[in-house]
């Protein structure tokens, strides 16, 4: 678990490296409550794509996870894999690896048993099980540890078995439901790593369930951001950091001052008699006149200064006063409330010129037109 | 503080430190000596009758006397050379492990199909499959009889076999459901993804994690099959009877000590079986 970790990617053969399609087609699950825990959904995760589920808890990323699975039945909608239709397939027959939050290893059964466990239900014959077997735990970096039980092991080397357990039958797909969720910082950081070699070397499709935005940020090719059982918003780690279509997606991933506009054009903002100007390519396509708009900046492009004078021309600003600074190792923020009422509270995320300021000390906000986001919220 | 204790010569400062932990070690959890005088009384009035009938066991007297007279196997030797009570007993056997076997069968099952159902129905069935526990023997005795009576399974093995099953059922359930709250439903769908069908999950995930609650309600349906002597007085024929019912008659018809050895070796069987469970369920944990 330490240097070999970092180890670079084994080629692996043609026949193991093609990942599968799965596709969601207007995907609705609903217990007859208010409203369905998913409604309407309809996602195309590509061949060895890394897809990951992100939301609160109740936004139904979960419940779509177990409808691709199969624990769950479809109200409407259809579930294909490689164009062939497994809406109605038992679990057991869908060919997924699966990860659980817990482990879910058999506790009556040895490390090697576990692994085997899949094999054995396919009818490999005991020969061909063990190679396979002592195989898949080299990948995991678990050889020598066969014949212990899962309770013999850590948090995380139990999850490495689950793994895999998971990997060892080259699944059509690996389904991740919030596996790291039960480790602490150091450990998940560790595996998160770790996931990602595994899936360079697998090269199927990881459909990665997770409420946290930092992994999903750095594990994922693509995010699907779920809000009310609905994607909110899909695509890249990157275009949901910088390009935000609402102010949900805006806030849930990475931190953000909002400013709530009472009007919104393609040219011009204004906010509490501030007009500011605005690049119409970073106005959301979801912005419509007349409904509500906000617009949002990331902590690292708010700049502080002295007063007006200051603040180049393409840029827009606000007054604003320091009411905290924050020490995190790195660098500093400066919490700051902003506007002449001072109701909005924003971050700065301060670099070495900025290191003079004082708690309670007038200054003005200002960011460059281009690193503003107009979203629709 | 600490520069004093450290100068200090040892012993003076040190010696109220164990004192204190000593008080606190006491006063974790305390039985009381009453309660154990309770507890005494209460095991010595379980166990009584049987320090009165294994000495008996091992008399020479013809009828009941206490204290015993004399030391002899005699009483043994009627027990396994006289038909009857062999009879009686081969059959207490066949439908001990028969009823119990029946019963393990459904209760395992209904524990694991209640399980996973909270609605008010699953209630409702869970207290209908457990209420032979709370009714008097006699009762159910009665019912029994009248409807056995119509199906002709009165005197019969399947009648027996039966009976004893349907009131062995709620120690099944009992003891599977208890070991069922330990078992992680996660399991069930880390099973199905891995490839393998629901009958193949219980056989190699389920049944083995559940295994100590299976046999212990196994056990306890035999054992309650094995003692049972109402319902088998009503189902008895002339030839075909069990071990407890042979007993009863043997002290309201003949006044045989032979129950003495028989009772004797019940009360053996029925210790061993729950010591091999007790040291059973220690070992696995």
């Amino acid at each position: 678990m330490s240097a070999s970790t970092f180890r670079t990617a084994e080629p692996v053969p043609a026949s193991t490296r093609a990942g599968t399609q799965i596709r969601l087609s207007n995907v609705t699950k609903d217990y007859g409550l208010t409203h369905p825990a998913v409604d309407d959904v309809s996602l195309t995760i590509e061949p060895g794509e890394f897809m990951t589920l992100l939301g609160p808890s109740g936004s139904g990323k979960t419940t779509t996870l177990n409808l691709i699975a199969g624990f769950e039945t479809l109200t409407t909608g259809a579930i294909s894999f490689d164009g062939v239709d497994v809406s109605r397939l038992p679990p057991h027959k869908r060919n997924l690896g699966m990860l659980f939050q817990n482990y879910a290893l058999f506790p009556h059964m040895t490390v090697a048993q576990n692994v085997a466990y899949p094999l054995r239900e396919r009818r490999m014959s005991k020969p061909d099980i063990a190679r396979k077997v002592a195989e898949v735990l080299e990948l995991v970096q678990l050889t020598g540890r066969d014949g212990h039980y899962p309770a013999q092991l850590s948090g995380g080397q139990q999850q490495r078995v689950a793994l895999a357990r998971a990997i060892v039958f080259g699944p059509t797909a690996l389904l991740l439901d919030e596996p790291l969720g039960a480790l602490d910082r150091n450990l998940r950081a560790t595996l998160q790593l770790e996931i990602r070699r595994i899936h360079r070397e697998v090269g199927s499709t990881f459909v990665f369930v997770t409420h946290d935005q930092e992994e999903a940020m750095n594990l994922s090719d693509r995010i699907a951001l779920f809000n009310d059982g609905r994607i909110e918003q899909l695509g890249r780690p990157e275009a949901l950091y910088r390009s935000p279509e609402t102010l949900f997606t805006a806030r849930f991933l990475g931190d953000s001052t909002v400013f709530t506009l009472s009007q919104a054009t393609g040219t011009t903002a204004v906010w509490e008699g501030e007009v500011w100007s605005v690049d119409s390519r970073t106005v959301s396509g979801l912005v419509r006149e007349g409904r509500p708009a906000a617009l949002v900046v990331r902590p690292e492009d708010v700049r502080i200064a002295a007063d007006r004078d200051a603040v180049p021309p393409d840029a827009n600003c606000a007054a604003a006063i320091v009411r905290d600074i924050e020490y995190m190792g790195a660098y500093r923020t400066a919490m700051l409330s902003l506007g002449g009422a001072g109701n909005v509270m924003g971050r700065a995320r301060l670099d070495a010129l900025e290191s003079d300021l004082r708690i309670g000390q007038p200054v003005v906000a200002w960011w460059r037109v281009d690193r503003q986001r107009v979203v629709a919220g | 503080m600490t520069a004093t204790k450290t100068d200090n010569p040892p012993g003076t400062q040190r010696r109220p430190a164990p004192a204190r932990r000593r008080r606190r070690a006491t006063s974790v959890d305390p039985i009381p000596w009453w309660l154990k005088l309770v507890g005494a009384l209460v095991a010595l009035y379980f166990i009584l009758p049987t320090l009165f009938v294994i000495p008996m066991s091992f008399s020479t007297a013809s009828t009941f006397q206490f204290p015993p007279t004399g030391f002899s196997l005699k009483l043994y030797e009627n027990f396994f050379t006289d038909p009857t009570w062999l009879a009686s007993l081969r059959t207490s056997v066949l439908v001990g492990v028969l009823a119990a076997s029946l019963a393990t069968v459904v209760g395992t099952a209904a524990a694991i199909g209640l399980h996973s159902l909270t609605g008010r129905l699953a209630r409702l069935a869970r207290t209908l499959l457990m209420v032979s526990i709370v009714t008097p023997s006699i009762v159910i005795a009665v019912a029994v009889y009248i409807s056995f009576l119509k199906w002709h399974l009165v005197g019969t093995l399947s009648g027996y076999v039966l009976a004893h099953a349907a009131i062995g059922v709620p120690f099944v359930l009992v003891s599977v459901t208890s070991a069922l709250s330990g078992f992680d439903p996660k399991l069930l769908r880390a099973s199905a993804s891995l490839g393998a069908t629901p009958i193949r999950t219980f056989l190699f995930v389920t049944m083995p994690l559940i295994s100590r609650g299976i046999v212990t309600g196994a056990i306890f349906a035999f054992v309650t099959s094995f003692d049972e002597v109402v319902i088998a007085l009503f189902l008895r024929a002339p030839t075909f009877q069990t071990l407890p019912v042979q007993m009863y008659n043997s002290v309201t018809v003949e006044i045989d000590p032979t129950i003495a050895a028989s009772s004797s070796l019940v009360v053996v069987a029925v210790t061993v079986i729950c010591l091999v469970l007790f040291v059973g369920n220690r070992k696995s944990r």
